[in-house]
């Protein structure tokens, strides 16, 4: 086994481990904001676009590098656009809160 | 390791953090939104990082740039005009729809790979093994996603559907699956290859997700997101670049516990809701057992609006057809109207309202429904027997009483008990079913009274009649 495998290895179970841990008990509210936060993260698949296009030199590889980059930017750049506009309601909550009970 | 890939790595490390620290503040509503802020800004420094490398490096053909910058920018276009413009009630769907893209993407990178370093030469193990896995993955999640897309969204039937022979179809295609495995990692290179790969990941997807019934979608969803973040990881071995490794396994595992966490709210286990899929393959289950006599009582909005008025206590049951119709306006006005004449109200929200959990509350917190009249299940249901009216609105499957029976399509589902209460008003817009495709006892019982209209013109004429009783 590779230098570089070995440590692309330790990283991918350490990191499954981190999510593991970090993802403790959500409440039904969240459940829908934070599967779309995650859904927002694996957009750094954008990352990869962007790798492939710099290698592209025939008209096929252009093909898989534009679908790969217009895929992918779809993903991330909608994905926290969603995200941001869901939890925005969270934070409004409060606010009108304050105001209702100004007026008693 | 160059000065640019050192500082590169750095760079990457600390945007993984970003990802990490987002989940993490992700769990509490007060500190959601900065979380999500944080995730992006770790994007955001993964993105630059990546353009400055392609720029030094020089390598990008002019062709390469016009292509991944056109590509970008319909992508960007796209994403964010769909996101800025979806009603909230679409939401799911369109979460489906981005999770399709993702998957479609990391596979792509594993094709695009496989053929560029294959070149003819016997590829080894520690190459092909994640390329193989990030294509069946991210093709799996690709047309699987797009068919939950299409089910949430209604282009698509959410009954499950189902063809004779299907489970043979199932065993030919994982077989084909293996061969690939076999050939990408055992043979030269070949594009065949990859495309049996893909095409088989492709159509694995469809026969996984279409059997599906819609009620079970959101799981189905977010099991898929979990995968997405797997393919993406594989992608990251593929191309040597450890925060796709970081980024997609902290999806991965954190979508598991997500999907194992929905599926308890809706009391169904995952396996349950995949092998059930499959397993009804080959037999039309017992619809005959669900079908109840279609005896109603109709009543109508003045009716309605009397009941409310003189009632002590009401518990507003939100469901699909009100998000559908966008009354969120309408139910907010009523509950208000009665709350400001010394009525009880509260809302009793089932954790799947909506379509996915806690999709209702994100609805109802847009219209400032205060939180402490949103009753989650547990909380609600023992306020049933002790409610005067429950008003449910556009919802069904979480209602149906044949939930606590066996051997139907939602046996075992949490519902909540609105056929405890003194008396039910239904509005609906006809007698057609729910997601899970049956009838619903609750519509035909001896408390029950049934109002069909549109939720959003119904509640207007009922927020009308009741005005008008309370003025009395």
């Amino acid at each position: 086994m590779s230098e570089e495998l070995f440590s692309n290895l330790a990283i991918f179970v350490l990191s499954l481990l981190v999510g593991f841990e970090v993802m403790s008990k959500i409440p039904a509210t969240l459940q829908t904001p934070m599967m779309s936060g995650a859904n927002a993260i694996h957009g750094v698949v954008v990352v990869g676009a962007f790798v492939i296009a710099a290698e592209a030199n025939n008209w096929l590889f252009y093909c898989l590098a534009f679908f790969g980059a217009f895929f992918a930017a779809v993903n991330v750049a909608g994905g926290y656009t969603v995200t941001d506009r869901m939890l925005g309601m969270f934070d409004r909550k409060p606010a009108a809160k304050a105001k209702e009970d100004d007026h008693k | 390791m160059s000065a640019l890939q050192t500082v590169s790595s750095l760079i990457y490390l600390v945007s993984a953090v970003c990802y990490v620290l987002g989940v993490h503040l992700m769990r509490s509503p007060k500190t959601a939104r900065k979380g999500n802020g944080l995730s992006a800004v770790g994007m955001f420094l993964a993105v630059i990082t990546i353009i400055v490398n392609v720029i030094i490096e020089k390598r990008i053909t002019p062709t390469g740039w016009i292509v991944l910058i056109l590509g970008l920018a319909f992508g960007i276009g796209y994403g964010v005009i769909k996101a800025r413009k979806v009603p909230m009630t679409d939401v799911p769907q369109l979460v489906s729809l981005f999770n399709a893209v993702g998957g479609g993407a990391a596979a792509v990178i594993g094709i695009f790979d496989y053929l560029l370093k294959g070149d003819g030469a016997s590829l080894n193990l520690a190459f092909s093994l994640p390329v193989w896995l990030d294509v069946i993955i991210g093709g799996i999640t690709f047309s699987g996603s797009l068919i939950a897309t299409g089910k949430l969204s209604g282009h698509v039937p959410g009954k499950p559907i189902t063809f004779p022979g299907a489970r043979l179809v199932n065993v030919v295609v994982v077989v084909a699956i293996l061969a690939s495995a076999w050939l990408m990692m055992g043979m030269e290179t070949n594009v065949w290859y990859v495309v049996l790969a893909l095409a088989m990941s492709l159509i694995f997807g469809l026969l996984m997700t279409l059997p599906i019934g819609g009620a079970d979608m959101p799981v189905v969803v977010s099991l898929l997101n979990a995968f997405t973040g797997l393919a993406v990881a594989f992608a990251g071995f593929v191309i040597n670049n450890q925060v796709l490794i970081i980024a997609g396994a902290l999806v991965g595992a954190s979508g598991t516990i997500l999907t194992l966490q929905m599926a308890e709210a809706m009391n169904r286990s995952v396996a349950n809701i995949l092998a059930g899929g499959f397993g009804t393959g080959d037999s039309d289950s017992g619809s005959a057992a669900a079908d109840v006599p279609v005896d109603v009582k109709e009543t109508s909005a003045d009716d309605i609006g009397l009941q409310l008025a003189y009632a002590h206590s009401v518990m507003i049951v939100p469901g699909y057809g009100l998000a559908a119709a966008q009354a969120q306006h309408e139910v907010a006005e009523l509950a208000k109207l009665l709350g400001d004449a010394g009525i009880n109200v509260n809302y009793a929200i089932h954790p799947v309202a909506g379509r996915m959990p806690g999709h209702m509350n994100v609805l109802l917190a847009d219209v400032n429904v205060p939180y402490d009249q949103m009753k989650q299940l547990d909380d609600a249901n023992p306020m049933f027997e002790s409610t005067d009216v429950s008003l449910v609105i556009g919802a069904n499957d979480v209602t149906n009483p044949l939930a606590r029976e066996s051997g139907n399509e939602i046996s075992g589902m949490p519902i909540l008990d609105v056929d405890k209460s003194k008396s039910v008003v239904v509005i609906k817009r006809s007698m057609s079913t729910g997601y899970a495709g049956i009838q619903n006892p609750l519509f035909s019982a001896d408390n029950t009274q049934m109002f069909f209209s549109d939720a959003k013109k119904g509640l207007q004429d009922i927020v009308a009649a009741t005005k008008q009783y309370l003025d009395d």
